[in-house]
């Protein structure tokens, strides 16, 4: 289990540094630089903005910089020609950078003040994903080959097929203007969040009740399900005790994409519904060359779905003790 | 029978795969054949207060006024297209049947016109797939040992990323040289079909590999092997062809896939540019011109309706396809 752990980490690490390296390399090569695109600044500024961000450093020492652990501005260390007020900086300290265009702040302060809300928002959705999702796959397996289930297979196929986009922008139209009970956008307690959570859902619930359907109509079959309801349990204990927890383990499986597919899903989503979350921020920093706010997000959403791809590997050992951890 | 016509045959008795690929089919000649159709230009303004709703074919079939020189700069073929159609029906064009859009400019136009960015951009991405996993994974495969572990590792690295950030933020870079680029020959649509390409071929590798590791021990391998064929007449002679089917239905699932990037993309602002237009611009349009006192349902309803049936055809028809090619999974 440690073993495990430690080897996941390591290429965790790996990861971490390719997608840091390439996109640092990637925004420091752009011409021009974050601060060209407004309106033409006196040359005097632009040169004390450069110095400020260090963007008049050569490459190698930004980089270094940027990485950390050792602070290379005039405030690091005195060995490095510095003042020693604070030795330490960069990502290994757990320091993103200032922000390019939400001068005065650090990218940790928007990242801290805005992730709550998406990850709110991705709660949501996943209990949504989960919830509908495991019903639907449920019911449709127990009344395989009625109507039932051929309706809720289709809307399956249906719910994988749209967009979140469409999805969220029929429910607007549908829910918002026509029977008005839930604020369409905006943000501000839990019911403002159940219609984007929804929205950003859907197509993952009908991937989920997919997946249960299958997992569950295979174990059905088998012999011990016999056996269960040979020695007289009801159908429903049989259907949900016995069954269920064998016919989900490709639906636990499908939990870390589905909540990496989640987060990105919500860039599109927040800004539909006017949420100010990450996404948000990293699509507006993404489109204003604010490019620290954007490798910020990266390296957060990166470590998230590194999380989220290790936390169901464990779960997955859980449900099944057949399966062991071994190559991560 | 042999292994293909059984597959076909199997895919024709599944009335709603078959119903789709005609579908699709069907989606796929009105984009081709978009310049040749009496619609109206999709970049025509004509600015009203508001959208208009749409007036059905029984109220107005068509009206005159179409200008051959509004559109942006087409290609040789698309610009001969649109020459032929004046030459048919002059200056006719259809009414605003599925209505017009807050610059008055017509939304079944802009609906088949947009179809054709969807349309490319599954090419190329599909192309990209085919041409990069299946040689990756192909190679990862055969050679097996270290250089697969090595080359997967790579393709594991990459999984773990959310790449949608690294798109978007390789799209705004590559924005900043379009200058270079144009001068270069090179249009900012290539670089954004290259960008969607990257990102598709992982899954494709991941599905060859595993198959050629299976085929790579295989009899018939060994045994032409044995004859002294080269490793890579063996991989393209007796392995490739084997993997054919898996790829096939892989394919039919990266398209919808890849169309929904577009289309996300797109919706960000960071895709296809004005005037062009793409289903993800127009769902994008759609939600903007949603409205608390007077909205614009058809702005919202028509690309819905476009794009969600195109995908959902694709998807039965991909589902279709590997039940066909291997009925072991069917119903799965």
């Amino acid at each position: 289990m440690i073993r495990f752990l430690l080897r996941r980490l390591a290429w965790f690490a790996v990861t971490l540094w390719v997608v840091v390296t390439i996109s640092f390399v990637l925004m420091r090569s752009v011409r021009g630089g974050p601060f060209s695109a407004e309106r033409e600044l006196p040359p005097a500024v632009e040169r004390n903005l450069r110095a400020r961000y260090h963007l008049d450093w050569p490459l190698w020492r930004q980089y270094v910089h940027y990485v950390g652990p050792l602070n290379l501005a005039a405030d690091g260390p005195e060995m490095l020609g510095g003042d020693g007020a604070r030795p330490f900086g960069g990502l290994l300290a757990g320091e993103l950078g200032p922000s390019f265009k939400y001068r005065d702040y650090q990218v940790e302060d928007i990242l801290v003040e805005s992730l709550p809300i998406s990850l709110a928002l991705g709660a949501v959705a996943l209990v949504w994903a989960i919830g509908l999702g495991l019903a639907a796959g449920v019911l449709a397996a127990a009344r395989r080959g009625t109507a039932l289930d051929i309706a809720l297979r289709l809307a399956a196929t249906a719910g994988i097929a749209l967009p979140n986009f469409v999805i969220a922008g029929l429910l607007i139209l549908l829910l918002a203007f026509h029977w008005p009970f839930l604020p369409v956008a905006g943000w501000g307690d839990l019911s403002h969040l159940l219609l984007p959570g929804f929205a950003l859902g859907a197509p993952f619930a009908a991937y989920v009740a997919r997946l249960t359907r299958t997992g569950l109509v295979e174990v059905l079959g088998q012999d011990w399900i016999r056996t269960a309801h040979a020695k007289g349990l009801s159908p429903r204990t049989v259907l949900l005790r016995h069954a269920l927890r064998a016919g989900i383990l490709p639906v636990v499986s499908y939990l870390g994409p589905a909540a990496a597919g989640i987060l990105t899903g919500s860039l599109v989503i927040e800004k539909i519904f006017a949420i100010p979350g990450t996404g948000t921020h990293f699509v507006n920093s993404a489109l204003n060359r604010d490019y620290t706010l954007a490798m910020g997000v990266t390296i957060l959403y990166t470590a998230l779905v590194f999380a989220l791809n290790t936390l169901v590997d464990l779960a997955y050992t859980l449900l099944d003790p057949r399966i062991e951890l071994e190559e991560a | 029978m042999s292994g293909r016509r059984e597959a076909w045959r199997r895919l024709r008795a599944n009335r709603a795969a078959y119903v789709s690929l005609l579908f699709l089919a069907a989606v796929g000649l009105i984009s081709l054949a978009a310049p040749l159709l009496p619609l109206p230009s999709p970049m025509a303004l004509d600015l009203p207060d508001e959208p208009r709703a749409p007036a059905w074919p029984w109220q107005e079939l068509g009206r005159t006024g179409w200008d051959a020189a509004e559109y942006w700069d087409l290609n040789a073929v698309d610009a001969a297209l649109v020459r032929a159609r004046a030459a048919v029906f002059g200056t006719w064009q259809t009414g605003p049947w599925l209505g017009t859009d807050a610059k008055g400019r017509d939304l079944l136009a802009r609906i088949v016109w947009g179809s054709r960015i969807s349309l490319q951009v599954a090419l190329a991405a599909a192309l990209c797939s085919l041409l990069i996993g299946v040689t990756y994974g192909a190679v990862a495969g055969y050679c097996g040992g270290r250089i697969d572990n090595l080359l997967m590792r790579v393709v594991d690295v990459l999984y773990s990323v959310p790449l949608i950030f690294l798109v978007i933020f390789l799209v705004s870079v590559v924005g900043e040289y379009r200058a270079e680029l144009a001068a270069a020959g090179i249009d900012s649509m290539t670089v954004f079909y290259a960008v969607i390409g990257m990102v598709t071929w992982l899954t494709m590798a991941r599905v060859v590999r595993g198959q050629v590791l299976a085929l790579r021990s295989a009899e018939f391998v060994l045994a032409a092997r044995a004859l002294g064929a080269s490793p890579t007449r063996i991989l393209l002679r007796h392995v490739l062809p084997n993997v054919l089917p898996v790829v096939v239905v892989y394919l039919t699932l990266t398209i919808p896939a890849v169309m929904l990037f577009e289309a996300f993309l797109s919706f960000l602002g960071l895709g296809v540019e004005p005037p062009r237009v793409s289903w993800g611009l127009l769902a994008l349009d759609g939600t903007e011109a949603i409205h608390p006192l007077r909205t614009a349902w058809w702005l919202v309803a028509a690309p819905a309706a476009a794009m969600g049936s195109t995908l959902l055809a694709l998807n039965v028809l991909g589902d279709g396809l590997r039940d066909a090619l291997d009925p072991k999974l069917r119903g799965r």
